[in-house]
């Protein structure tokens, strides 16, 4: 048996004092219900598991500013119902009711959310080649089953997609991430957390060891804004995301676009933040054909693989069909 | 013989052991727990087609609470059996990736897990196939497919009668492999004392499984026992035994302890069977009024190097529907992968799914309702047999569906319904499924305190075959349901066949009633009188299932109807309603039987829309073997969903007078399925499962 120690944090800095120091074989532990998985199937081999779902992290407060603070561990179904984030987030609330399942929900934490790992099938098969499990070993997906893989931003490396949902939403909302570590504290705007592979995707974040997210910050809502997440799965429920997107979209008095947010899910090893699409359409009317444009100019980066081109006019419809309903949403909200 | 008098049957009756299941008193296999029992961790190949060069399993035993690591090299000999999956641990060659190479054996299941990745084994590696694929030059007629029948049927000319149709299709239809899921996955808990072997066992099938181990193991039958009293689900996969039941076996005779063994849900995609990928090519040619002139089906399919395994695809359509000129063949690859096994209607789920695909296809080019297409071919005998059929509802069940699906309002135009984004359209589909009986054994017992016992070794495998047996001893012994027990799932009772081909309560509610008949015999001759230390009656079904008239031709017939919407943005595929008629005899609970016909019908439409497994070509495995990658259908995906059936009344098939019901539900509701996404869309997509990306209007 391979045995590990389990120890249960009573403070941060005790916490990231032992993964720091000398710990090498030392992983935080939130809900459990990525890192647990992956501890079965081999993939994950920790000598000691710091579980920090206890830390005093577990509350959503507001902020004076107008934006609100979201403990790293709170749980995902308990972000899901808060009043606030529904009313002022609903794009996060969806996010988060769109993944995983209730049971899940339930013991999935903020924190370990945004730290899951993929579910790439060769990532998760100890028994076969994966750079991001053991470096220099190869990439399978780029010749295998890559249907649900990266289309932008991938590498010779890896093709692997990042599957949070709610990190889709929270870098479509700008959010920051709270971070503490050896150097002290720090925080990390979204989407500067999660990593394209290049030639190190064994590295998913920018995070050192030791590093524990303690909260995620979300800025205040802009009033006029009107936000939303849509899912692209091939089942109802319970799977991950083809393509999903997390928009929010803030229009002038003549209609024409002021700000558009927009970020996707189920195309890259991160959350993919669309700024080409957002510089794009600023100051267009909120047109369908305005939107298809948007979306055409931020996906001509797109690289699909042999497998996986459908991911690029699913992405464009996507983005039209859910600008199209903010708008229109929009339009109602301002009365015009 | 003619029906029993009905007090019990036809009455809804919820399970016997319910309460025993959701209170969690019902043990399942391996929840047993023996004593000194050890754990046992399987060791898969990782190539698909090679040799064991060597294995050092010192690694694994220097672990602390390591009792053994058996292979190849050192596991006892066993006989070989038909299923050569069973030679389990006798060969160094290596027919697939995941096969089961070695097996360790320790005082923890961790200990064992942890063990077994520490077994050292050198291969050397041959190239592999694992790819269904047309052009394969080792493509061959196997002669035989399963269930005895010819792989090749011939009536008339089709090549003529295809040249003079009025309208023709030609079209090829492709399913992939598909696994069984059921929630309790494979487990085996094996002990011997001296000779005698006993297994606690997830089955479909407890005297199935003790006379193939008997044999394994060259033993007598009675010296093992198989007791499986609860079984959660099998599908087919649990209907013989899985080389895992063999090794469990094997490593307690080595080690001289009780071995507990289970399968994981990512092993059972390796080992414990599936449904093959088929391709089937599809010819239909008709009159201009709508009679098919000819029908051509057929079926490709996979098996492995160890196995000739031959799913009977195109069978159904050798008595579906009249046509004077009709081909049917089957031929198989040999690959390196995987035996594939029995799952819900092996032959006629995916056959089926072509055959009303295609008669779909040719409805729309006869312009033709398809309901009323299918109702003109309508065979007065069964086309290829000439025999009557003992019974046939199919148009009965098309007329009723049709009319409470409001069929008569369908605008046949497709892709012209849209609400919203959603482009919405309807479709039907035949479904049908032979009934078989097999011979079975039964005891009957009245004890002096008034109640009843029936004993039988039958499985109850979440069906509720235990609960429908008491309802057909209760009317045969004329007595309430209350006053019967019926005990089964061991093998130690009377042997008795599987719970498999749709044919587990026909075939032992005819041994049940044999012997609940004998006893009222034996008791009416003491003048009505049960002696305080009881009377009980044996009987045999073989002499009545022998002289089964074979002058019919017997199967359950339905018809399914499906209201598809498609998202024209996204290619997303929902089922908003599923209504399903059947015509299958005598329905003897009809909670229960409901029950199966909506679960058949769930896993068509999770066939239609969600399930796939993905061979690795570089690997030789399937990819996606878990339940988050291989995607059942969840609660969300399950739109209206209405089971229903006409009253049958047929006296050719058994003293109840029912068919079988257990697999009818999932046959014909893919092709139901594809053919509303036809008429939302306009697309016909001839490749399941009906995913986005192949519905993606770009």
């Amino acid at each position: 048996m391979r045995p590990f120690a389990y120890e249960r944090a009573e403070e941060a800095a005790g916490a990231i004092a032992t993964l720091t120091d000398g710990a090498p074989g030392a992983m935080y532990l939130g809900g459990g219900t990525n890192l647990v998985d992956l501890m079965k199937l081999g993939v994950a081999a920790p000598d000691l598991l710091v579980d920090v779902s206890h830390l005093p992290h577990d509350r959503v407060e507001q902020l004076p500013d107008g934006g609100l603070r979201i403990g790293a561990a709170v749980l995902n179904s308990t972000l899901a119902a808060d009043r606030t984030v529904r009313e002022r987030y609903p794009v996060l609330s969806q996010a988060l009711l769109a993944g995983a399942s209730g049971q899940l929900r339930n013991l999935a934490t903020v924190g370990g959310n945004l730290l899951q790992r993929t579910r790439c099938a060769y990532f998760m098969d100890v028994s076969k080649p994966c750079n991001k499990r053991v470096p220099g070993s190869g990439c399978p997906a780029r010749e295998g089953d890559h249907r649900n893989h990266a289309i932008i931003g991938h590498s010779e490396a890896c093709v692997a997609t990042h599957p949070s949902d709610m990190a889709v939403a929270l870098v479509a909302l700008g959010a920051t991430v709270e971070v503490r570590g050896a150097a002290g504290a720090r925080t990390i705007p979204l989407p500067g957390l999660h990593r394209l592979p290049g030639d190190a995707p064994e590295r998913d974040t920018v995070l050192d060891p030791g590093d524990l997210i303690t909260a995620v910050v979300l800025p205040p809502s802009a009033p006029g804004a009107v936000s939303r997440y849509r899912k692209i799965r091939d089942r109802a429920s319970y799977a991950f995301a083809v393509v999903s997107i997390a928009a929010l979209l803030e229009l002038d008095e003549d209609g024409a676009v002021r700000e558009a947010r927009i970020a996707f899910g189920g195309l890259a090893h991160a959350p993919w933040r669309a700024l080409v699409a957002e510089e794009e359409l600023r100051g267009l009317p909120a047109t369908a054909e305005s939107f298809g444009r948007a979306a055409d100019a931020e996906l001509a980066q797109a690289r699909p693989l042999r497998d996986n081109g459908f991911k690029v006019p699913l992405a464009r419809n996507l983005t039209v069909r859910t600008l199209g309903e903010l708008a229109a949403q929009a339009e109602r909200r301002s009365g015009r | 013989m003619s029906a029993v008098g009905s007090l019990a049957i036809g009455t809804p009756t919820d399970r016997v052991e319910g309460r025993e299941k959701v209170t969690g008193a019902a043990r399942y296999a391996f929840e047993q727990l023996p004593g000194d029992h050890a754990y046992a961790w399987l060791v898969q190949s990782e190539i698909a087609s090679g040799e064991i060069l060597s294995l050092d399993a010192s690694p694994a035993l220097a672990q602390e609470g390591v009792v053994a690591v058996a292979w190849a090299g050192n596991a006892p000999r066993v006989a070989e059996v038909d299923d050569r999956e069973l030679s389990v641990l006798q060969s160094r060659t290596i027919s697939y990736r995941g096969q089961i190479v070695a097996v360790v054996v320790a005082e923890s299941l961790e200990t064992a897990r942890e063990a077994a990745a520490h077994v050292r084994i050198d291969y050397e590696v041959r190239d592999h196939e694992v790819v269904l694929d047309e052009h394969d030059p080792a493509i061959y007629d196997p002669g035989t497919v399963n269930a005895g029948y010819p792989s090749e049927s011939v009536q008339g000319d089709v090549a003529r009668a295809l040249a003079r149709a009025d309208a023709a299709v030609d079209v090829t239809y492709r399913t992939p492999a598909f696994h069984n899921n059921a929630m309790e996955p494979h487990a085996t808990v094996a002990l011997w004392d001296g000779d005698d072997l006993t297994l606690y066992d997830s089955n479909q099938g407890a005297s199935t499984v003790r006379d193939t181990l008997a044999q394994v193991f060259e033993l007598e039958p009675e010296q093992v026992r198989v007791i499986s009293p609860h079984v959660g689900g099998g599908f087919g996969s649990k209907g013989t035994p899985r080389p895992h039941v063999v090794v469990a076996a094997l490593a307690a005779r080595m080690t001289g302890r009780p071995v507990k063994l289970a399968i994981t849900r990512q092993q059972m995609f390796a080992f414990t069977g599936y449904r093959t990928p088929t391709i089937q090519r599809l010819r239909l040619g008709a009159s201009g009024d709508g009679q098919l002139t000819a029908i051509v089906h057929e079926a490709l399919q996979q098996s492995s190097r160890l196995r000739e395994f031959t799913e009977q695809t195109a069978v159904a359509t050798r008595m579906m529907y009249a046509a004077p000129n009709r081909r049917t063949a089957h031929r198989l690859a040999r690959l390196d992968v995987p035996t594939p096994s029995w799952m819900r209607a092996p032959g006629e789920a995916p056959g089926m799914y072509a055959l009303e695909s295609a008669l779909d296809e040719l409805a729309v080019e006869l312009a033709i309702d398809p309901v009323e297409l299918r109702i003109r071919n309508e065979p007065p005998l069964d086309p290829e047999r000439g025999i009557p059929f003992s019974s046939r509802g199919l148009v009965a069940c098309l007329r009723l569906g049709a009319e409470r699906f409001g069929w008569a309002e369908r605008d046949p135009t497709p892709g012209v319904r849209r609400e919203g984004d959603w482009l919405v359209g309807t479709g039907v589909a035949a479904s049908t499924y032979p009934a078989y009986r097999s011979p079975a054994t039964a005891t009957a017992r009245a004890e002096g305190d008034g109640s009843f016992v029936v004993r039988i070794a039958a499985s109850d495998i979440g069906t509720g075959g235990r609960t429908t047996l008491t309802l057909i001893a209760a009317d045969a012994l004329d007595q309430p349901a209350a006053r019967v027990t019926v005990e089964i799932g061991d093998s130690a009772l009377p042997r008795a066949g599987l719970a498999g081909g749709s044919m587990g309560t026909a075939s032992w509610g005819t041994a049940v009633t044999l012997a609940c008949r004998a006893l009222v015999e034996r008791i009416e001759a003491l003048g009505g009188h049960v002696p305080a230390d009881g009377l009980e009656a044996h009987a045999d079904s073989s002499d009545e299932v022998r002289a089964t008239d074979q002058g019919y031709s017997r199967h359950a017939y339905g018809a399914q109807f499906a209201e598809v919407r498609v998202d024209a943005v996204t290619g997303e595929a929902r089922v908003s309603r599923l209504l399903g008629i059947f015509a299958a005899g005598r329905i003897i609970n009809p909670t229960t039987a409901r029950s199966q016909f909506l679960g058949g019908m769930t896993m068509g439409l999770s066939m239609a829309l969600l399930e796939e497994s993905v061979m690795d070509r570089e690997f030789g495995d399937y990819l996606n073997h878990d339940l988050a990658g291989y995607h059942v259908a969840s609660h969300a995906d399950v739109g209206e969903l209405e089971a229903d059936w006409i009253e049958e009344l047929d006296d050719h098939l058994n003293p109840m007078g029912s068919k079988g019901i257990g697999e009818i539900g999932i046959v014909g509701t893919a092709a139901a399925i594809g053919n509303a996404v036809f008429h939302a869309t306009g697309r016909r997509v001839r490749e399941l499962p009906l995913r986005l990306d192949r519905l993606l209007a770009t």
